[in-house]
């Protein structure tokens, strides 16, 4: 039964990790840039929730919906004003470095606002808890939650991408950015509509995850960054149901590893996992063979 | 410059001077403190001031040994206790009842140890804050508190089959962990399940909860902060696991987590030296009294400082040492006497302190009843 449990809850912590992936590996595959300010979009999402339902008195979904315009507008101005410019930069390096300072910059503007005070996040999903087997395997309304928008978010962004032309326009623009531009595309437009949609995740990846575990300070969002990062070039980088196997499977990976191994050695093998995936297959379980043009 | 140097050396000269006045023609003992009154930790050096003063006193007005009382600012901040210190020696103290926090005590018991002042520490729990012969304290040390906590519950019997929850990555949070290990052995409590988490890790406990559980857990040992023990409340309520919980001083702050929903709380232990609605008739009296000085319900800290004047005052009669005496004199005598007292304090009955600094007293703990903490 605890064995059910285990599961359970890594495939919940995973369906975090695949949100937050999603956002990761879709501004990779069309920006061809890693956005490591990504995690922080998602502990800004937080704090917007938890202010528009503590300060505003907002309901639940207003005050996710508060977040996700929130989130979609601040993921359009960082692209417009910080990664834009440096673009056609000649070192791909350059937007790197000014990644992980954005990611900073957005740290320390919450340490500002929101001080650095850990603050409960509150409970608003009042569901009660699938009690199965006599009790001896419970699963939290929030979990299942998780997993269901997790899945709901997957199946709505691969319609998007595959049967839209906003879809197909980011899929001609991740295959070739030049051709793309020849043939129309808004490359500029189409970027930026990217940044708004993993922004936009972040939010609820944001509200999901301080759901699932209530504390919300500046650096909530920096190690489940990582970690879906990790997810995304486990998955395959740049490749959308990469993100979502990829996220799950560490999920589930960490659980267990925590569960069955060592509960102090959890970060050190889920990073381990990562290292002999990639010696394995460098581009990651989902990845894209990339052909050398000569 | 010269001329600064000049008038420093002068200055120096005459605080000197005036300072062995203070010496020949006192007949009262300068017991000098040092603790945060202002600053982020303001609120546990205001205690400790506080009940200082009420301490000395009510001593005082007993008429037999005779005591005056000054207290600096550190800011909690290493460097500005050292400069405290050096002040307060320049009024003439000869014993030091401080300083509140662990990390300026550190600093201020290096120079305290040069200068053989006799050190008492009401609330410096780190290890290293009595590592010197002439240092001592009131409160337990940090790991100590690990093995207060299997001695209680052993001996009050509140359970016997203990998950702990600890973060290796924290010195105060294992320390406290590995030397509760030990002491549960001899207190026949079995530890069903030990799980540990990082820094980088301190968010899903759901793993560490089930594995206590699993193991049949009555009771889960939690020797962390109270951040971590909110997540830990929540999550266990969520999986519908409902264990004792038992923590250390770390806990304390638990009903002020900002959003926390503290029902979850009922019923959590903590070891905490003192508690202001205990019906002991010391305990009643004190608080009584610092209402009616400071207008505020006294906490562990100063119930901590408290405990420290009185056994101050102790020591003094037991090695018979006079206010004319030097400091270092002083606390050459106090250092033995200290091995040989036993006071009936706040925190604790029969103290008494061995060599090496450290208390020896019936360890105390809240529970935490209609979201306040109650004596057990």
């Amino acid at each position: 039964m605890s064995f059910l449990s285990y599961l359970i809850n890594g495939v919940s912590l995973g369906s975090i990790y695949a949100i937050i992936a999603l956002g990761y590996t879709m501004v990779y595959g069309i920006a061809k840039m890693l956005n490591f300010a990504h995690g922080d979009v998602i502990m800004i999402g937080a704090f917007i929730v938890l202010n528009a339902l503590n300060v505003m008195n907002l309901p639940l979904i207003p005050a996710i919906l508060v977040a996700v315009v929130g989130c979609t507008v601040l993921g359009i101005v960082i692209e417009r004003v910080a990664y834009r410019p440096l673009r056609n930069a000649s070192s791909p390096l350059a937007v790197l470095i000014t990644a992980i300072g954005v990611s900073y910059l957005l740290q320390n503007v919450a340490l500002l606002i929101f001080g650095a005070d850990t603050v409960s996040f509150p409970n608003k999903i009042t569901l009660p808890a699938l009690s199965l087997a006599d009790g001896n395997l419970v699963i939290s309304s929030v979990t299942i939650i998780t997993i269901v928008a997790c899945i709901v978010i997957m199946a709505g962004l691969m319609l998007f991408i595959n049967k839209t032309k906003a879809g197909q326009a980011m899929l001609a623009v991740s295959e070739d950015k030049g051709a793309a531009q020849l043939m129309g595309i808004n490359v500029d437009g189409t970027i930026a509509l990217t940044f708004a949609i993993g922004s936009a995740l972040a939010a609820i990846a944001g509200f999901l995850l301080c759901t699932a575990y209530p504390s919300l300070n500046p650096y909530t969002g920096s190690m489940p960054g990582i970690k879906a990062f990790v997810a995304a070039v486990f998955g395959g980088i740049g490749s959308v149901p990469g993100a979502m196997i990829g996220g799950i499977l560490l999920g589930i990976i960490e659980i267990f590893a925590k569960a069955y191994i060592s509960s102090q050695m959890a970060d050190a093998i889920v990073f381990a996992v990562l290292i002999v995936v990639l010696l394995v297959k460098p581009t990651g379980l989902l990845g894209k063979k990339i052909q050398e043009k000569v | 410059m010269k001329k600064l140097v000049k008038f420093v050396s002068l200055a120096c000269a005459s605080a000197m001077l005036l300072s062995t006045t203070a010496f020949a023609d006192g007949d009262a003992f300068k017991v000098g403190g040092i603790g945060p009154v202002t600053g982020g930790a303001a609120v546990y050096g205001q205690a400790v001031k506080n009940a200082t003063e009420l301490a000395v006193n009510e001593i005082n007005a007993l008429g037999g040994v005779q005591f005056e009382f000054q207290f600096e600012d550190d800011e909690h901040d290493a460097e500005k206790a050292v400069n405290a210190y050096n002040s307060l020696k320049d009024w003439g103290m000869q014993v030091l009842l401080g300083t509140v926090t662990s990390a300026p005590c550190i600093a201020v018991a290096a120079e305290t140890a040069n200068d053989n002042m006799f050190q008492l520490t009401p609330s410096g729990s780190a290890v290293e804050c009595v590592q010197n012969p002439n240092a001592f304290r009131v409160c337990f040390s940090d790991p100590n508190q690990g093995t207060a906590s299997a001695q209680y519950i052993g001996e009050k019997k509140i359970a016997t089959k203990i998950g702990v929850i600890y973060d290796s990555s924290d010195v105060y949070s294992s320390g406290i962990y590995e030397k509760f290990a030990a002491e549960a052995a001899n207190q026949g409590l079995e530890i069903v399940s030990a799980e540990a988490f990082t820094a980088d890790s301190k968010t899903d406990f759901t793993v560490q909860l089930q594995k206590a559980k699993d193991a049949g857990a009555e009771l889960v040992f939690l020797p962390i902060y109270y951040t971590e023990a909110s997540l830990i409340l929540t999550q266990a309520n969520g999986m519908g696991f409902a264990p004792m919980f038992f923590g250390c001083d770390g806990l304390d702050g638990l009903l002020n987590v900002d959003g926390f929903d503290t029902s979850l709380a009922e019923g959590v232990m903590l070891l905490t030296p003192f508690a202001a609605d205990a019906d002991d008739e010391l305990t009643q009296n004190f608080v009584a009294a610092y209402k009616e000085a400071y207008g505020d319900t006294p906490n562990q800290f100063a119930a901590d400082a408290y405990d420290g004047m009185y056994a101050i005052k102790a020591a003094i009669e037991k090695s018979g040492v006079t206010p004319d005496m030097s400091a270092s004199d002083i606390c050459d005598a106090l250092e033995g006497a200290m091995t040989e007292i036993s006071i009936d304090g706040l925190t604790g009955e029969g103290m008494t302190w061995t060599a090496d600094g450290e208390p020896n007293k019936a360890p105390k703990a809240v529970k935490i009843t209609d979201g306040a903490y109650a004596a057990m």
